[in-house]
């Protein structure tokens, strides 16, 4: 199962390069839609439904929603060149990262084994005995979700209430000055 | 005609319902199986997103205008608060999950879980009229760029 996993990584990281490096913005939203698709399957893999039903609807959404905004627009392919600095910058930042990573990896628990195993007064084990004598919820992510973290459920659901209200009022001003011109 | 071509508007007509029911179960059971309010409400949004790209515009606003599907977000957001808010009076603190503490319904049931039940339909109204409401702003305006504003974007 490893196996297919890692191929299934080295499948999303080839299509993030392609999104990132060609020049046609549709084959762009594409192969990302292509890395989402990945992605889900790696979750499904892992044995994550519930993110994996996430990951795979939002991708479908984000790229119905992304090729309709790309194709209606007359602007499709990326030109001009990089900057010889950015370029560097980006180059020596990502070994930074690479170097510290390195050294957060050596500290991780091993895959598969998380860290709640060891220690037994640990918050996920009392979670995972007696949240459906809790909350009633078979399915034990809602019970977390919708239960005993609701608060983070409340703040997420703010957070998307203002961002649409916030996208609304943007283009509602773009939409007005167009008229106006 | 507005819209695509025949083949896709009757595929269109016989299964958006079928999206639309798969949706609402995907809501109701998220506290039995995968799933949950967001899923669920991005799966209802998606049916009226199908209809969007099938028929046009008109015909998916008629049956969800878009000054009510912010309402329908406004309204799930409220709700989601309002059961919270709720906890505080009946069960003594915010978000107590006081329905399963009065009435615990049998496990595996579809009635078990109490308030979870009323949260995911209420994270499913929203998530689904807002993301609906999301594409049709992105979509549906058109932003025709400028022969100079074009210029300016090549060259940069």
């Amino acid at each position: 199962m490893f196996e297919l996993i890692f191929l299934l990584l080295i499948f999303c990281i080839i299509g993030a390069l392609v999104a990132v490096e060609t020049r046609d913005l549709l084959s762009a939203i594409i192969a990302l839609g292509a890395v989402g698709f990945g992605l889900s399957i790696i979750f499904l893999l892992l044995k994550a439904p519930d993110i994996a039903i996430t990951q795979i609807v939002v991708e479908i959404l984000c790229l119905v929603v992304l090729i309709r905004a790309t194709i209606s627009r007359d602007l499709t392919t990326i030109s001009g060149d990089r900057e010889f600095f950015g370029m560097i910058a980006t180059v020596v930042l990502l070994f930074v990262a690479f170097l510290f990573g390195l050294e957060v990896l050596r500290e991780l628990p091993q895959f598969g084994a998380p860290l709640f195993t060891k220690a037994p007064g640990a918050v996920t084990n009392v979670y995972l005995t007696e949240g459906l004598a809790k909350t009633g919820a078979a399915n034990i992510v809602t019970a977390i979700l919708l239960d005993f973290r609701a608060y983070d459920t409340l703040g997420e659901a703010t957070v998307l209430f203002t961002s649409i209200l916030g996208a609304m009022a943007i283009l509602r001003i773009r939409s007005r000055k167009k008229v106006r011109d | 005609m507005k819209g695509m071509s025949l083949i896709v508007k009757t595929v269109t007509r016989w299964i958006k319902g079928f999206i639309f029911l798969f949706g609402i179960y995907i809501v109701l059971t998220g506290h039995l199986s995968p799933g949950g309010g967001f899923a669920g409400g991005v799966i209802l949004a998606s049916s009226f997103i199908l209809l969007t790209l099938a028929f046009g515009k008109e015909v998916a606003l008629s049956k969800l205008s878009k000054n009510m599907a912010s309402e329908l977000d406004s309204i799930g957001a409220l709700m989601f608060l309002t059961i919270a808010l709720l906890g505080m009076c009946c069960g003594g603190a915010f978000f107590v999950n006081f329905l399963h503490r009065s009435h615990p319904g049998e496990a595996f049931r579809l009635l078990s879980a109490g308030n979870i039940m009323l949260y995911n339909i209420a994270i499913g109204i929203k998530v689904g009229a807002s993301l609906f409401m999301v594409f049709v702003i992105i979509s549906a305006i058109k932003v025709v760029l400028k022969d100079d504003a074009m210029k300016m974007i090549r060259h940069k």
